[in-house]
């Protein structure tokens, strides 16, 4: 087939090729994203526009802007009855706050030790470290609320926070093995030789280097234990300790179509730190997915 | 011993304290210096090892493999959290399989909710990540917002969103209107309440697509444009360069992608309102384990459940596995 055409075009370096004008090709691809975008996009647009309107406009139609701005619905919402929301953001904070700095203290010894020394049954154990990765986190569901139970640890936020103190989250260790063993390693010897042990190299030398996998882990800590709803489902029983998705829950469960404003301006406040945390380290972010394939 | 990289003798040889103890004379010593001298910063390596390891090793006895082996011994019990676990043998798996239509239920649910999120996530993620696969303008903006919805999908607050966005009265079937279709609500209907959950799924994809888009610009443009040379049109580059390179990427993305598929929760439970309704549309694996293991206090009955998915996502990510021998390409092969 080639031979056929080749002669008739003999100077043509790509024979089959069709010349699309390229304008028109840029045109119709941002277009075609754009369009992605909106459609992906409006249901939180809609949203975020419905939590400033009047309750009874709220499902007149599919249009963002009304003349009736108001704020009432983010009043309604953070006073509603039996409802406290300045309570549940203040639980969520405080349990994201301590699981995040359990996370990182955790992840990165256990990182550095198995990026960076060498010791006996280190193949085992970070096979272990993988299989531990790709554990359906059911088959622990069960016998750690029972322990949790033993402890006495219902309605508190330990079953939440202590396993991360622990590394439970093998994920995050593997970023940072990854991370730090991209890390050249002259610069260990170069601390060795002037005398620093294992604790000061990690602490001195590793652990500023990999300030963006620590960042990335921080990241996603942050907005697994913001969103988190089965674990408090499971461990918080008194509303005084819920955290927001708790309350977001049992306000759909309790509303009827009157209070949908309320509950739309509390669930655009539970999404705005995770959207703010995102814009401000967005590139740091979006490179430890494209790295490591984080979720 | 075999893992740890070459350059590890040396940096144990070159620790002052090896230097002091045994003379080795110059400040490097050879490559490959070990024996007897390196024994003792060997030791002291390892120890230093694991008191860093200290923490997981805790959590992984204490959190995961202890609870994991007493879930396995529970499976073979009926517990309900307050008499002590009573042996009853094989009969919670037996009354999986012959006595209980909604755990099977369940079962199709997840199954067709994996089978069909996961290609079409993929499918999704690799379409849209070879639309922004090019130097453009606004690519960082327009990656940063794809990515949007995967911060947020798992939250409550979309999931309650969805709940209204696919209700009687939703935006939806405004839109739908607007084309004169005519349609009941999306999550009361149990023939349409799985589709709800899935497009929330599919809504996410922006992770996924990000993980690709780093694997294409990862692909050398001269092999594209050598098989432009040789006359080949854009499908035939995509299905015989492009598609081959990014297997691993393909296959990392659909193992992680069913693991988690088979754990979802969030978006049901808020959709359905806890129940996995109408009709057990919605009532996916985890979702009934909760049932069982936290409402009905069904300890027992839930570990088996637990144990019995362990099993089956095991063996499916085993054979996964032995597949990608067939399908799997990666670039130092061949």
């Amino acid at each position: 087939m080639t031979t056929t055409t080749l002669p008739k075009a003999p100077l043509q370096i790509y024979p089959r090729r069709k010349t699309t004008n390229p304008v028109l090709a840029a045109v119709i691809r941002h277009a075609l994203i754009i369009c992605a975008l909106v459609i992906m996009l409006y249901p939180v647009i809609w949203m975020v526009s419905a939590s400033f309107r009047p309750e009874n406009e709220i499902f007149n139609g599919l249009g963002l802007f009304s003349p009736n701005f108001t704020l009432d619905n983010y009043v309604n919402g953070w006073t509603s009855g039996s409802l406290n929301f300045s309570r549940y953001f203040l639980n969520s904070f405080l349990v994201t706050v301590l699981s995040i700095a359990g996370n990182l203290l955790a992840c990165s010894v256990t990182a550095y030790a198995f990026a960076r020394l060498s010791f006996p049954g280190k193949k085992f154990l970070f096979a272990l470290l993988l299989g531990t990765m790709l554990l359906p986190s059911q088959v622990t569901l069960v016998p750690q609320y029972i322990l949790f139970n033993k402890l006495e640890w219902i309605n508190t936020y330990l079953p939440l926070v202590v396993p991360h103190w622990f590394g439970v989250d093998a994920f995050f260790i593997f970023l940072m093995v990854q991370f730090i063993r991209s890390l050249p390693r002259e610069l260990d010897e170069s601390a060795r030789l002037d005398g620093c042990g294992h604790f000061r190299i990690f602490s001195r030398i590793i652990m500023p280097l990999a300030m963006p996998a620590i960042g990335t882990t921080a990241m996603f800590t942050f907005i697994n234990t913001w969103n988190d709803f089965l674990g408090p489902l499971l461990y918080l029983n008194r509303t005084d300790l819920w955290t927001v998705p708790l309350g977001l829950n049992s306000f759909l469960d309790a509303t009827g179509e009157s209070s949908y404003g309320a509950l739309f301006a509390m669930s655009v406040l539970s999404l705005a730190p995770i959207v703010g945390f995102f814009i401000v380290s967005q590139r740091l972010l979006l490179e430890g997915v494209a790295t490591t394939g984080l979720k | 011993m075999s893992d740890a990289p070459v350059a590890r003798p040396l940096t144990n040889a070159v620790r002052p304290e090896v230097l002091a103890d045994k003379s080795d004379g110059g400040a490097r010593p050879a490559h490959g210096a070990r024996g007897t001298r390196n024994m003792k910063s060997k030791t002291r390596e390892a120890i230093a090892a694991y008191v860093f390891l200290i923490p997981w090793l805790l959590g992984l006895a204490g959190f995961t493999l202890g609870p994991m082996i007493y879930s396995l011994y529970l499976s073979f019990t009926s517990y309900d959290l307050l008499s002590d676990p009573r042996w009853v043998g094989f009969r919670n798996y037996v009354q999986m399989f012959t006595a209980d239509p909604r755990y099977l239920k369940s079962v199709s649910v997840t199954l067709i909710y994996v089978v069909v999120s996961v290609p079409l996530l993929l499918i999704v993620s690799m379409l849209l990540a070879l639309l922004l696969n090019k130097s453009m303008k606004f690519l960082t903006g327009y990656r940063a917002l794809f990515y949007v919805p995967s911060l947020l999908g798992a939250s409550v607050a979309i999931a309650a969103l969805w709940r209204l966005v696919f209700g009687a009265d939703g935006i939806l079937n405004k839109a739908l209107a607007v084309f004169g279709i005519q349609h009941g609500s999306w999550v009361g209907n149990p023939d349409d309440a799985l589709t709800t959950i899935i497009t929330l799924t599919l809504w996410a994809f922006g992770s996924t697509m990000i993980i690709f888009l780093a694997g294409l610009k990862q692909i050398p443009k001269e092999l594209s444009e050598a098989a432009a040379m040789d006359g080949a049109g854009t499908l035939r580059r995509f299905f015989s360069v492009t598609l081959p390179l990014m297997t691993p990427l393909i296959f990392f993305n659909a193992l992680m992608g069913t693991i988690h598929a088979f754990q979802s929760f969030t978006g049901a439970y808020v959709v359905s309102g806890g129940t996995g309704g109408p009709a057990d549309s919605t009532l996916f694996y985890t979702l009934y384990l909760y049932q069982r293991g936290f409402a009905q206090l069904d300890m027992g009955y839930a570990s088996a459940m637990a144990w019995l998915l362990l099993a089956v996502l095991a063996a499916f990510s085993a054979f996964f596995f032995w597949t990608a021998r067939f399908w799997v390409h990666y670039g130092d092969e061949s």
